[in-house]
């Protein structure tokens, strides 16, 4: 019973990982084509990056 | 000129680096051997199973980490193991059982003691909880679990304390700035122009855009008290003071609590509209969506607890299993690696604590921005 859940909780945080990852990814792509939206890419980042986060946080704590 | 003292600085630099290597070289006959030989004399196994004190360095490591994070009923700055010595004062206990029972921590004598007050009985568990007990101060049920009686505990404890420290703080700061403002005639002056762009970052960049021009007024001193509240006490965690109260579940859930009332009570029809009968969809489609969207209205504060909460208790976490690896490997090379890695996290748990703080504020003004959201249908055709 307990390993799945272990491993659930890992898939999750490699799901979110990889999520994370490809908003910075492309949040780099968008600042790279117009730097002079930079803030505005950032806030709009910041905040994908925090909900994805929390559904990972939500999967460990779940363990 | 700035280019003249390079030399200097890379110098200084491979000094700080450096400089644990000397700590370690005198340090290393002293304490941490002598724990060693206790691992050698009793076996781990046994003590672990005996939930004894423990005596190896990586269960003393660990034992230290979850005493870190959880609340504590007495402000220990640090201790001297060879002596026993507890530097640090006791915090006023207050206890709601058959009326108000008020004593001084002191009496646990840092949880080895049965602490007496009007005939009760009282012993601080494993898990810094009290509980009553008879005067032998036996816990019934296993060891972190007891099933002893729990008395309602309004303790000022180490958290409770370190709130109304910041809590003053901010007024005496904000209110200090606000003076400063009426003395100068509209030009801050001394801390005030340190936290002014901060105040209309806030207002600017996280009220405005969100909540929209019309409505944010009456959410700012929500926004900046709460962006202000997290910063300070995040940053009140990386002191070496060892408090811990973001990354304490109880915190955040008050601050989530506030968030959720204030987002539900000052919600306007269009926002109950959006959640119970979504316009705009097909009607099966909406008798889908209700459930999910009711349930979303618990899970966004939910998720705003999690996320601070989980971000500060991993970054205590992984802060001081780093600076625990100086003393499992007690050389040089542990030591500098672990300087390093600490420093370079230290340095990253300042900019963490800055954008915990703006997340939280950043979603709190979403939240209360969708809440006074008008009806937004119509305007997109002008």
């Amino acid at each position: 019973m307990e390993i799945p859940r272990i491993v659930g909780a890992g898939l999750v945080v490699i799901g979110a990982g990889i999520g994370i990852g490809r908003i910075g990814g492309s949040a780099m792509d968008a600042i790279a084509r117009q730097p002079e939206a930079t803030g505005k890419i950032q806030t709009a980042m910041l905040i994908a990056a925090a909900l994805i986060e929390g559904i990972g946080f939500a999967a460990i704590f779940a363990t | 000129m700035v280019f003249s003292n390079k030399a200097t600085k890379f110098i200084l630099l491979l000094t700080l680096v450096f400089a644990p290597i000397f700590g370690f070289a005198n340090e290393s006959d002293d304490l941490p051997v002598k724990s060693e030989i206790q691992v050698d004399a009793h076996s781990t196994q046994a003590n672990h199973e005996e939930h004894a004190e423990p005596t190896d360095i990586k269960s003393k490591i660990d034992a230290f980490k979850q005493h870190h994070v959880l609340d504590a009923h007495e402000f220990s700055l640090f201790e001297d193991e060879a002596t026993g010595a507890h530097y640090g004062f006791p915090l006023p206990i207050i206890l709601w059982d058959n009326g108000v029972q008020i004593f001084s921590s002191s009496k646990f004598e840092h949880g080895h003691e049965v602490a007496e007050s009007n005939g009760n009985y009282y012993k601080l568990g494993h898990d810094e909880k009290i509980y009553k007990t008879d005067a032998s101060g036996t816990l019934t049920g296993d060891e972190h679990h007891p099933t002893n009686i729990k008395p309602l505990d309004f303790s000022i404890t180490k958290s409770v304390l370190t709130i109304m420290i910041v809590a003053f703080l901010m007024f005496f700061v904000f209110s200090s700035l606000a003076k400063t403002y009426a003395k100068n005639g509209g030009i801050s002056s001394g801390v005030g122009r340190f936290f002014e762009p901060i105040v209309l970052y806030v207002r600017d960049e996280i009220a405005i855009p969100n909540i929209g021009e019309k409505h944010y007024k009456k959410y700012m001193s929500f926004l900046l008290t709460v962006f202000f509240f997290i910063w300070f006490l995040n940053i009140f965690g990386l002191t070496p003071l060892g408090i811990n109260v973001t990354g304490n579940i109880a915190v955040t859930a008050g601050l989530a609590i506030v968030t959720f009332l204030i987002t539900n009570l000052t919600a306007n029809k269009n926002y109950w509209g959006h959640i119970f009968w979504m316009p705009g969809v097909p009607t099966p489609m909406k008798v889908i969506l209700a459930p999910i969207e009711l349930l979303g209205v618990f899970i966004k504060p939910f998720a705003l607890m999690i996320r601070l909460y989980a971000n500060m208790f991993a970054g205590h976490i992984v802060l001081m299993s780093l600076i625990g690896l100086i003393f499992i490997f007690k050389n040089w090379v542990g030591g500098s690696l672990s300087f390093m890695l600490s420093f370079a996290i230290s340095v990253i748990e300042i900019l963490v604590a800055l954008l915990q703080a703006y997340i939280f504020t950043m979603l709190a003004a979403l939240y209360f921005g969708s809440a006074v959201e008008e009806h937004h249908h119509d305007e997109a055709h002008h």
